[in-house]
């Protein structure tokens, strides 16, 4: 691949990237949140088209046109989210849509027979090939995946982050196979944020940063680690983070969370907010961060563990109570979990208040629209209109509306999640001076990013998780991006 | 939302006029106009007179009260199958032999008020089910369908149950100031709904559970307990249309409001109300009932057959939502 670019509204989420693979080899593909890497992965498996650059396979130039243009060439992709349909049998799942047939029957013998060899050519003979797909351990899936990417004869795999759903044991069991793999002159493409399985099972190393290569072609044994974490945090956009503020020692306690605990997602976290404190967890996808956030507003019910706000305990798993109590959420993913899209703004941002604007249950509509109006006016949503529907805003704009509902609340604890994603680089620095502003008022923030360096310029305090635990603690001032990347990636450097 | 634009200022993004909400209305009253006029050139000497008009009020006004109860339950995006069979059950219940003589002793409120809390009741059975039974609302309510007709069946053995309660039929068949007594409830209640989707709490809370259901959770909004809420809503309609049923035929019976939940979603989906939720209209409601029953009734004037209707209804159920997607994708 040469010369990648890949332009989305807004977001150019390619711009330049050189990728070569040999036969046999393990290419391993390192960057942070965002660098590019996903989009990579869809470009070369057909799913996206480049803008511009070229794509060639043994110095033949091709297009991938389609995923099936991709498939035809050898190109198979084992996606994190296993892309398996659970009802249908292993073996099924294994020939879905290439079964063998004969006038449109399929020759059940010929594809067990045919799964059975490919299972055992994975070193995975013990599979049953008529259990449902959904009943096998994750570790299973993962082969059952890999084995539909060889039963297409497939030349390049390309896997994004295959560890991140396997117990240390099916991991080793994992490079037994990309080993066979490779021996066999099948190229892979391995998608890793843990340092030490590239060290292990990795050939080369190709490093993104903001959508473009930054080094190709490294040892992945012999590069320096402090190297590796240096290419992929160097920066090249500069973000604006206001100024932090004094917090007094005297200001209360409003949020405090202790020994918070979900089954599989995250254990013993305990943490105080004060009035006017912002604080920060970092982390990987799957640290557990989201649901830390969600547990708290009770969206999801805690296995244990209390959350009180001014000392009040909040009932779990009752976003009631947490709202009563001035709680409020910007979620992760603001159009299907915060927004009603074809609704008009104001009523976007009274929905959760709008027991204020009524009398015996009738709406006074233009009690609503001033109020509304005023935080438009506020918060510099554009454009003014509060009976646009809020589908037709920007990402930064809805964001707005989502902190606009909020403020109305006049909420003592604001939650947010991943507050800039797909929010264009100008408003972001607005949304940091509205969140700083925010905490300025006396609000308790807890700020969830996988930008740590978002993290690291807006908060006050620094939680680092790993795995759902908490692995570090302290002011935001005394930690940079390469200490908090060791932290995440289990103490790389050790 | 449609209609809600009162006091708005000019929406100025609009260029065409099919896509704001009035302008779908617009396309209703064109098209109930054109039936109008279909029915004044074929039958004019009958179809034109106030006594016809008034007939195809009374027979819209039971499905109409129906369907603004539907109206509710899809705007909040759900579907409830199991109206008609509600309106036969409410209906027999009120007109059971001990009801009745119930009635005789106190008064027909007492009639009334079993048809309503019937309706509720079974409603309130729909609700829990879909809400924290967390059963698809189509199965929930096609179960419902299935059990409360049959349980009409059971109570009235099978057998019409003639109203005996003079002043009962007296009241709610006569007119008031010439217009039916049916008439002036099924006015009453498209009103109430209009207030109460377009203007309440209540009514905001409707679309927003239907539009976006997490979104609406995580807003602070009590989903469950608002789903529930909405189908009791459209129980309590099928008790009141059950009412006036017993009044127009003087009879209970299990086989009223037979495919009822077809005729109200058909009313309910040409008026604009999306079935997917989040988006539903009163007023279009209203219009979708009118035009069917006038498409009936012209129908009936030209002594064509049921089945030449049911065509003619198919059609424009097709045509309607084909338009309504159209002018939706903008």
């Amino acid at each position: 691949m040469t010369g990648i670019v890949k332009q989305f509204p807004g977001v150019r989420a390619l711009d330049g990237v050189d990728l070569d693979v040999r036969a046999g080899e393990v290419h391993c593909l390192l960057g942070q949140n965002g660098a590019g890497k996903s989009t990579l992965i869809r470009v070369l498996t057909g799913a996206h088209q480049p803008d511009a650059g070229s794509i060639a396979i043994n110095d033949e130039p091709v297009r991938l046109n389609t995923p099936t243009a991709a498939i035809e060439r050898g190109i198979a992709a084992i996606y994190q989210e296993l892309d398996l349909v659970p009802e249908l049998t292993v073996a099924e799942n294994i020939f879905l849509g290439h079964e063998p047939s004969s006038f449109g029957f399929s020759r059940r013998h010929e594809a067990n027979t045919r799964a059975r060899e490919i299972l055992e050519g994975l070193g995975h003979g013990e599979i049953p090939l008529h259990r449902p797909v959904g009943s096998l351990p994750a570790a299973g899936q993962q082969v059952v995946s890999m084995a539909r990417a060889l039963s297409r004869d497939a030349r390049l795999i390309v896997m994004d982050e295959p560890s991140a759903v396997l117990d240390p044991e099916e991991v080793a069991n994992l490079f037994r196979v990309i080993s066979g793999l490779t021996a066999r002159g099948v190229a892979v493409v391995y998608i890793s944020h843990r340092l030490e399985e590239i060290r292990e099972i990795g050939d080369r190393v190709t490093v993104l940063k903001d959508g473009a290569t930054v080094a190709t072609g490294l040892d992945a044994r012999e590069t320096p680690t402090q190297e590796l974490i240096r290419l992929m945090t160097g920066r090249s956009i500069e973000y604006v983070f206001p100024p932090r503020e004094e917090i007094l020692t005297t200001a209360p306690t409003v949020l405090a969370v202790e020994g918070l605990s979900r089954a599989g997602e995250f254990a013993e976290l305990s943490f105080e907010v004060r009035a006017g404190e912002i604080l920060g967890l970092a982390g990987l996808v799957g640290s557990g961060r989201s649901e830390i956030l969600e547990t708290v507003y009770g969206a999801r019910r805690a296995t244990t563990g209390v959350v009180r706000v001014d000392g009040r305990e909040l009932k779990p798993g009752r976003v009631q109570s947490a709202v009563r109590a001035g709680v409020g959420l910007a979620p992760e993913e603001r159009k299907s979990q915060a927004l009603l899209l074809d609704e008009a703004v104001y009523k976007n941002i009274t929905v959760s208040t709008m027991g204020r604007f009524a009398r015996g249950g009738l709406l006074n509509g233009a009690a609503e629209r001033a109020a509304a109006a005023k935080l438009v006016e506020a918060l510099d949503v554009r454009p003014k209109g509060v009976e646009r529907p809020v589908r037709n805003l920007s990402g930064g704009n809805q964001q707005k509306v989502v902190l606009a509902r909020w403020l109305l609340r006049e909420c003592r604890v604001l939650l947010l999640d991943e507050p800039t994603r797909g929010v264009d680089v100008g408003a972001r620095s607005e949304i940091y001076a509205l969140v700083r502003k925010l905490a300025a008022s006396g609000v308790a923030i807890v700020l969830v990013s996988s930008e740590v360096e978002e993290v690291l310029g807006l908060a006050d305090r620094v939680i680092v998780l790993r795995e759902g635990r908490a692995v570090h603690t302290g002011p935001a001032e005394e930690i940079d991006e390469h200490r908090v990347l060791d932290l995440v990636m289990e103490g790389a450097t050790r | 939302m449609s209609q809600d634009t009162v006091g708005a200022p000019a929406a100025p993004r609009s260029t065409n006029l099919l896509r704001t909400g009035a302008g779908r209305n617009l396309g209703l009253v064109v098209a109930l106009v054109l039936l109008c006029i279909v029915g004044a050139a074929t039958a004019g000497d009958t179809f034109a007179t106030g006594a016809n008009v008034l007939t195809i009020l009374r027979l819209a006004a039971v499905i109409g009260v129906v369907s603004i109860g539907m109206t509710f339950v899809i705007t909040g995006g759900g579907i409830d199958l199991s109206v008609g069979a509600m309106v036969a059950l409410a209906s027999v219940w009120a007109t059971t032999l001990a009801t009745q003589q119930l009635a005789e002793d106190i008064h027909w409120i007492v009639m009334v008020s079993t048809a309503l809390l019937v309706g509720a009741a079974c409603g309130l059975v729909n609700g829990l089910l879909v809400a924290y039974g967390k059963v698809v609302p189509f199965i929930a309510t096609l179960a419902m369908l299935a059990g409360a007709r049959g349980l009409a069946e059971i109570i009235s053995d099978r057998r019409t149950q003639i109203v005996s309660n003079n002043s009962f039929v007296d009241f709610f068949g006569g007119s008031l100031i010439g217009v039916p007594v049916l008439v002036w409830i099924f006015l009453l209640v498209a009103a109430a709904g209009w207030v109460v989707l377009n203007r309440t709490t209540f009514g905001r809370r409707t679309f927003a559970v239907g539009g976006n259901a997490e979104a609406a959770r995580l807003a602070g909004i009590k989903v469950q307990r608002h789903t529930v809420a909405l189908y009791v809503l459209a129980g309590l309609c099928c008790g009141i249309a059950a009412v006036m049923l017993m009044a127009r035929t003087t009879t209970g019976s299990s086989t009223h409001g037979q495919l009822y939940e077809l005729d109200a979603i058909a009313a309910v989906v040409i008026g604009g109300t999306l079935l997917s939720g989040g988006r539903g209209t009163i007023v279009g409601t209203v219009f979708g009932v009118l035009i069917f029953t006038t498409l009936n009734n012209v129908f009936t004037l030209n002594n064509l057959s049921i089945s030449a209707q049911s065509v003619a209804k198919g059609l424009i159920i097709v045509i309607a939502v084909l338009l309504q997607q159209r002018f939706a994708r903008t």
